[in-house]
């Protein structure tokens, strides 16, 4: 019997120390949430809502809600997986997202759970958005069509760059990334080194010129699928 | 330009004392004097106040009131609501645009006057209404909106549009609007005859623990529509830690259908600052912040005015409780537009100056709230009860309702009815004895507590009016026979995917899908297959969206699948030949075949 204090998850106890989320408990421990908006490192954000659990009969984001003592988490039940099933799929008719033609094919996040969730087509129809591409950086490329304002760039340039490169503008339907001045990506600070480029879980920022280096077929989650267990992933590396 | 911009940010920061977290008052400021936020506007702020740029963009892009662009000197805004629908929108807005010569969204040549769409003012009782500036003009017709375009080309001045004042405090000189009160019903508790100072001498006999148990006692559940025990998260607060505790009063009366908190803050404004002040000696708080909405701009002065009288009175300040030790202030917060500000912690970031994202939950507000300190939000009337369960006493307050909805509540009554106005009934009131009082004869529908609670039909006009049957904030809004429970949901999503923030996935998309969803059945291409989809995005968005906005945006679309469901069948159908019935060649194709045919995207 361990002093720390633990939690049960989908029937299973896991430790965590005071402070942790549901889902550094769970990564801890090496069970797998899905997740988009969240990132190791940054503070946790809460837009996707993919990484729902029911926390003691609540559903709330488990990269937000706190770990407490003796809660009963379930993440891996039917209705769970429905549900984050029919979120990825607002977010993919939300957007204009081919695949076939993105650089960022196989090392998408969202592309990785369209495969685990077994999503061929979206039950819902596509929206088709007219939105625009910001290639006015010489060396970054914002495509906004691929975009799920998940904030990852935001807080990255704004707590690790320290920078503060990007911010929303709008809101609803219309919320969209922005450049915090000017109007466009090359009236800001932003640099091809910035660790915020690297933190899109889309295509929806992309270093230019330097496309394709790893061949489609090669890239991480071509292999193995996201999520998968260290074991899975240490076999197929 | 550029230095009339910089003095006007200047003097906009040193009003606020240089204080980052008061961009709203700033922004406010720089809107009203320069007719807009522009680039340059936010550059300055950025130097200035200390925030960063990015906060200051994505504020100004938020708020329906901040343009970051020119537009006019004059701006009318006109109340599409679903009640200003019924009323006569349609044609209102047509003489406004026919008469300006522009449509909805634009500004005269020039650029003196400019025409847009707002949603609820909080005139359900008068619609069709608008706001010209500050200015609320009422009861609409098209020959009136032609009138006032001629009369603001004459004299280019809201103000004088204002021709007959409303009764009792609409008349006062510092409100001056025509604006009527419509109190059709007042009840003994909320809206009973004034007894200035009474309730807060009564409390400081007591001790704050004291003051909690009268409340608790009273079986006092919040008034906005949530009912949460006032006495609860008091007492949540009281008990967090922190030497700084707030008091916020949520004045940001958005839902469709709802003016009750108007007609409080019209004539009952001390009750409201006295229940403030009793909350703030229940929980150890010194200040207390109003969060009005920009809607009640109009109010403002008249607000301020009751405040200052209430400090010179002892009533306020350094005096309220001299032996207890305790002081107590009141600012009012302005808001610029966003219905999510109602949601309180969207309205405590909007207070600190940002835009109106809720916050992730917990912690909670009673724990962490305005700046971060323990922070009770409270509704209007919840505050005025409050100060009448100190005045008349717990047992006067429980003996009306039910066990578990003690007191009364304001309705505000609106729609297809002889008598709209503000209703003060007790608990356990059923709908239909409502529906005798205002004259809503021939209602074939209701909309009980706004769009984001729900649609009943006849078969629900037996059920009562409390937090155990059909709980509300107050809004009920009538339908009669003639009009199509589709089409008002329908209308009702097109507000919610305005005024979703966007923060986060099932609210953000699933609005616009329901929204959509409803275009397709009401063109007659649905499938029933599509009414089931209704309810799957319905269960998602309750049980994953992040604030309250989204966990019942979908009530429109769900409740009317429930109260009428046999008008949604009527107008589905299987597809036939394997054909989705939603499919449109043509227009799927529109696209391909204007590029074929030469023209650009």
């Amino acid at each position: 019997m361990s002093a720390d204090p633990s939690l049960i998850l989908d029937g299973r106890e896991i430790p965590f120390v005071p402070g942790q989320t549901i889902l550094q408990a769970a990564d801890d421990a090496g069970v797998y949430i899905p997740r988009l908006c969240d990132k190791p490192g940054l503070e946790p954000f809460g837009s996707c809502r993919v990484c729902v659990v029911r926390a003691n009969g609540r559903t709330v984001s488990s990269c937000t809600y706190p770990a407490s003592l003796g809660m009963v988490v379930e993440s891996e039940t039917p209705e769970l997986q429905a549900m984050r099933k029919v979120l990825l799929e607002m977010l993919f008719v939300e957007g204009n997202h081919f695949c076939m033609s993105c650089e960022k094919s196989g090392h998408c996040e969202l592309q990785a759970l369209g495969y685990r969730f077994g999503i061929t087509a979206p039950q819902f129809e596509y929206q088709f958005p007219h939105r625009e591409v910001d290639a006015s950086h010489p060396d970054i490329l914002i495509d906004h069509n691929r975009c799920i304002l998940c904030a990852r760039c935001v807080r990255t340039s704004r707590d690790l760059d320290g920078k503060e490169v990007f911010g929303f503008v709008g809101r609803g339907p219309h919320k969209r990334l922005a450049a915090s001045t000017g109007s466009r990506l090359k009236d800001t600070n932003a640099d091809v080194t910035d660790r915020a480029i690297d933190a899109c879980p889309v295509g929806a920022l992309l270093r230019k010129r330097v496309g394709f280096a790893v061949p489609v077929g090669q890239r991480p989650y071509d292999t193995v699928p996201i999520g998968a267990p260290e074991p899975v992933q240490e076999a197929r590396r | 330009m550029t230095t009339s911009v910089d003095t006007v940010v200047r003097e906009a920061c040193v009003s606020v004392g240089h204080d980052p977290t008061r961009l709203m008052d700033v922004a406010r400021e720089v809107q009203a004097r320069l007719g807009c936020i522009p680039p340059a506007a936010v550059d300055a702020i950025h130097h200035d106040l200390h925030v960063s740029r990015a906060q200051v963009q994505s504020l100004v892009s938020f708020y329906a009131f901040f343009d970051d662009h020119p537009t006019s000197q004059i701006t009318i805004r006109v109340c599409d609501d679903v009640v200003d629908r019924l009323a006569g929108y349609d044609r209102v807005a047509k003489a406004f645009a026919d008469e300006l010569g522009v449509t909805i969204g634009q500004t005269t040549a020039d650029g003196a006057i400019s025409l847009q769409r707002t949603a609820c003012i909080g005139m359900s009782d008068q619609a069709p209404a608008a706001l010209v500036g500050n200015v609320v003009v009422t009861d609409l017709s098209a020959e009136r909106a032609r009138q006032v375009v001629a009369e603001l080309r004459a004299h280019r001045d809201p103000q004088r549009l204002i021709k007959k004042l409303g009764d009792g405090n609409n008349a006062h000189p510092l409100v001056k609007a025509m604006v009527r009160n419509n109190i059709r019903q007042a009840g003994p508790i909320v809206m009973s005859e004034p007894r200035r100072g009474e309730a807060i001498r009564k409390a400081a006999a007591l001790s704050p623990a004291e003051v909690i148990r009268a409340v608790k006692t009273a079986r006092l559940r919040g008034r906005g529509g949530a009912g949460f025990p006032t006495g609860i998260k008091w007492e949540m607060a009281r008990a967090a830690p922190g030497a700084r505790k707030f008091v916020v009063c949520n004045a940001d009366e958005g839902e469709p259908g709802t003016f009750k908190d108007r007609v409080l803050l019209t004539e009952w404004p001390d009750r409201v600052f006295a229940g403030m002040t009793i909350a703030g000696y229940a929980l150890g708080a010194r200040e207390g912040i109003l969060y009005l909405r920009a809607e009640y701009a109009y109010l403002r002065a008249f607000l301020e005015d009751v405040l200052a009288r209430r400090r010179s009175d002892g009533l306020l300040g350094r005096d309220v409780m001299p032996r207890r030790g305790f002081e107590f202030d009141i600012r009012i917060q302005m808001g610029a537009g966003a219905y999510v500000c109602g949601e309180e912690s969207a309205l405590l970031e909007s207070c600190e100056g940002r835009r109106g994202d809720p916050r992730n939950r917990p912690p909670f507000p009673a724990q962490r709230g305005y700046l971060g300190c323990p922070t009770v939000v409270n509704n209007v009337e919840t505050l005025c009860c409050v100060t009448r369960i100190l005045d008349a006493g717990s047992a006067a307050f429980s003996e009306l309702g039910s066990r578990q909805s003690a007191g009364t509540k304001l309705l505000s009554v609106s729609g297809d009815v002889s008598r709209p106005g503000v209703y003060e009934v007790p608990f356990g009131t059923p709908i239909q004895d409502v529906l005798a009082l205002c004259g809503g004869r021939d209602a074939t529908a209701l909309q009980v507590g706004g769009p984001s609670g729900r649609m009943v039909g006849p078969a629900d006009f037996e059920r009562t009016i409390c937090y155990d049957d059909i709980a509300t904030g107050g809004a009920l809004v009538v339908f009669d026979s003639t009009r199509n429970p589709l089409e008002i949901a329908h209308a009702y999503m097109e507000f919610f995917e305005d005024e979703s923030c966007g923060y986060c996935t099932p609210c953000r998309v699933g609005n616009v899908l329901l929204r959509k969803g409803l275009e397709k059945v009401l063109a007659g291409r649905g499938e029933p297959s599509d009414l089931e989809q209704f309810e799957q995005i319905a269960k998602v968005m309750k049980a994953a969206s992040r604030c309250g906005l989204g966990q019942t945006s979908f009530n429109p679309v769900l409740s009317s699948l429930q109260s009428f469901r046999y008008q949604y069948e009527t107008l589905v159908a299987e597809p036939a030949q394997g054909r989705r019935r939603g499919f449109d060649l043509d227009v799927a194709t529109a696209e391909a075949a204007r590029i074929r045919a030469g023209g650009t995207q």
